[in-house]
């Protein structure tokens, strides 16, 4: 089954309740998927640096020294904020690569959760309320941002097998439904060098948009050809630095509900999720059409990897 | 008349009260609020009563539903009235996927529009929507009416049998075995006496009938060889 909801504010003044929102929605979804959850949150970007989200298992030897590690790895300084299982490192920007080399060195435990200027990916197994408390995501504050909760079809409960994906820098996406001709697709996207570490089929989903971004095409354009090569059913909302997306396969039987006011735009796999928003009674509600790209950004000049979506 | 809060009593609570209300029940009217999307509101019921639910509701709303005249007083989840029997709902916002799926009799009234495969393997229902329907609508309709004041989506009626489908609008495109069929002054009359019903004013001179082509109603020796 799986939940998806997703909040895009257009009004500044609720910035500082992005978290709280998310968490609410997050958790009224707790019935179509108890067994983890994850959020996927845009804000925090400060100039000449990025950011990379790990995961451990082990987060007390994992996260010993990280910081200093890593700030020799990159040649600089690297900050890193400690929450749970997860930690948040700002590094200077262009240096993601060489830290991602350095972390299976640095200890085997560790596991890359998202990297971007803005994004910070957060996902654990549990029930959705403990997974939100444990990260703290009330208190969260940011411009947009996309939750998932899950229950598992196609692959083992596990951390990595939890969404949000992270696609590419800055990017992410969650799903609702299975994709069936994940397997063959994973043998033809590895043959091309693309690293796939699960057996899941989202994960399967976002390594193709990533692939297909990474030989030129657009975020809109990948999200289209995926109506063509990925078979089985799906509601994918995508997040990246400006906005989310959302596409629904030509069958939709996966919900989706929309709803769009001067503040905010949101997303929820039901209409439940959505109902404690503020103005949400004389909101525009609707069902986002199937096989249909929908974007919304905050950018007003959309660089051209949006422009098409 | 009786007014009820569903998030202070529950699901459970609010749906006994009226599963136990009697043919010969003097509590005739109920009130429903806070509804907030909530899964399976006045599911089953069976008595002459009329119940309005304030806001928008979940999934199955009104589903099973015999005698009871059900009012939605926002928009609904989907399968809302999956296989109601009789009595009617009315929906005065949006309906979203399979409304009113395998419905074996009574009346549904969309005000807003209806999503996809609205009506799927009806089997006597009357849905009347005043705006336009989904994709895979009415598919392997067997019975009763569908009636379209605005357009249809993709393949409307596939694989249909003896249900009949009233669109004023556009089709986008018909199903496996789905036709264009003539009105005739019986058709005019029932659809007549659907809008009649629904309360909806519209000519339905205005409209067009499709139904089943009957050429999937028997094996054609013909197609032996693609199997």
């Amino acid at each position: 089954m799986c939940g998806i909801v997703g909040l895009f504010l257009k009004d500044k003044s609720l910035e500082p309740k992005l978290g709280e929102m998310l968490t609410s929605m997050l958790i009224t979804m707790t019935d179509r998927g108890p067994d983890s959850a994850g959020i996927a949150i845009y804000g925090g970007e400060t100039a000449g640096k990025t950011k990379l989200v790990v995961q451990s298992d082990t987060p007390d030897t994992a996260f010993d020294g990280l910081d200093k590690k890593l700030g020799k790895v990159v040649g600089g300084t690297v900050a890193m904020k400690v929450t749970s299982t997860h930690a948040v490192l700002t590094l200077p920007a262009g240096t993601t690569a060489a830290a991602r080399a350095a972390l299976p060195k640095i200890d085997a435990s560790l596991r890359v959760m998202s990297s971007g200027d803005s994004l910070e990916i957060y996902k654990e197994v549990g029930l959705p309320k403990n997974v939100a408390s444990r990260f703290e995501i009330e208190k969260m504050s940011g411009s947009h941002g996309i939750g998932h909760t899950r229950m598992a079809t196609e692959s083992a409960v596990t951390t990595m097998g939890a969404h949000p994906f992270n696609t590419g820098d800055d990017q992410c996406l969650v799903h609702n439904g299975s994709l069936s001709n994940h397997n063959s697709l994973r043998r033809k996207l590895r043959r091309d060098g693309v690293h796939i570490e699960t057996e899941n089929d989202t994960e399967v989903g976002a390594a193709y948009l990533t692939w297909q971004m990474q030989k030129g095409a657009t975020l809109g354009e990948a999200l289209t050809s995926s109506l063509d090569d990925l078979d089985g059913f799906f509601t994918f909302v995508v997040g990246t630095k400006d906005g989310f997306g959302v596409v629904r396969d030509p069958i939709a039987c996966k919900p989706a509900v929309m709803a769009e006011t001067d503040q905010y735009v949101a997303f929820g796999s039901e209409y439940r999720a959505l109902v404690d928003l503020p103005g949400i009674e004389n909101a525009r509600v609707w069902e986002p059409e199937p096989a249909t790209v929908y974007f919304w950004s905050h950018n007003s000049a959309p660089t051209s990897s949006e422009k098409a979506a | 008349m009786q007014t009820i809060d569903l998030s202070e009593l529950g699901l459970r609570e609010v749906n006994k009260m009226l599963h136990a209300q009697a043919a010969d029940t003097n509590q005739t009217s109920w009130t429903i609020e806070n509804a907030k999307g909530s899964h399976a509101i006045a599911c089953g019921l069976d008595a002459p009563i009329e119940v309005t639910v304030k806001g928008s509701t979940g999934y199955y709303c009104g589903g099973m539903n015999q005698q009871a005249t059900i009012r939605i007083d926002g928009s609904a989840g989907p399968g809302t009235g999956e296989n109601i029997m009789s009595g009617s709902i009315i929906i005065e916002g949006d309906a979203s996927q399979y409304l009113g799926a395998t419905g074996h009799g009574g009346l549904i009234v969309v005000k807003g529009n209806a999503s996809s495969r609205c009506g799927i393997s009806m089997k006597g229902v009357n849905i009347v929507v005043q705006g336009n329907i989904g994709h895979m609508s009415a598919f392997m309709g067997q019975s009763g009416n569908l009636v379209v004041c605005g357009d249809a989506g993709d393949a409307l009626g596939d694989s249909c049998y003896e249900a009949r489908f009233f669109v004023r609008g556009s089709v986008k495109s018909l199903g496996a075995d789905c036709e264009k069929k003539e009105m005739r002054p019986e058709h005019i009359e029932i659809l007549q006496g659907l809008l009649d019903e629904a309360g909806i004013d519209a000519n339905p001179s205005d409209f067009t009938r499709y139904g089943s082509a009957r050429t999937l109603y028997n094996f054609d020796v013909d197609n032996a060889g693609a199997y």
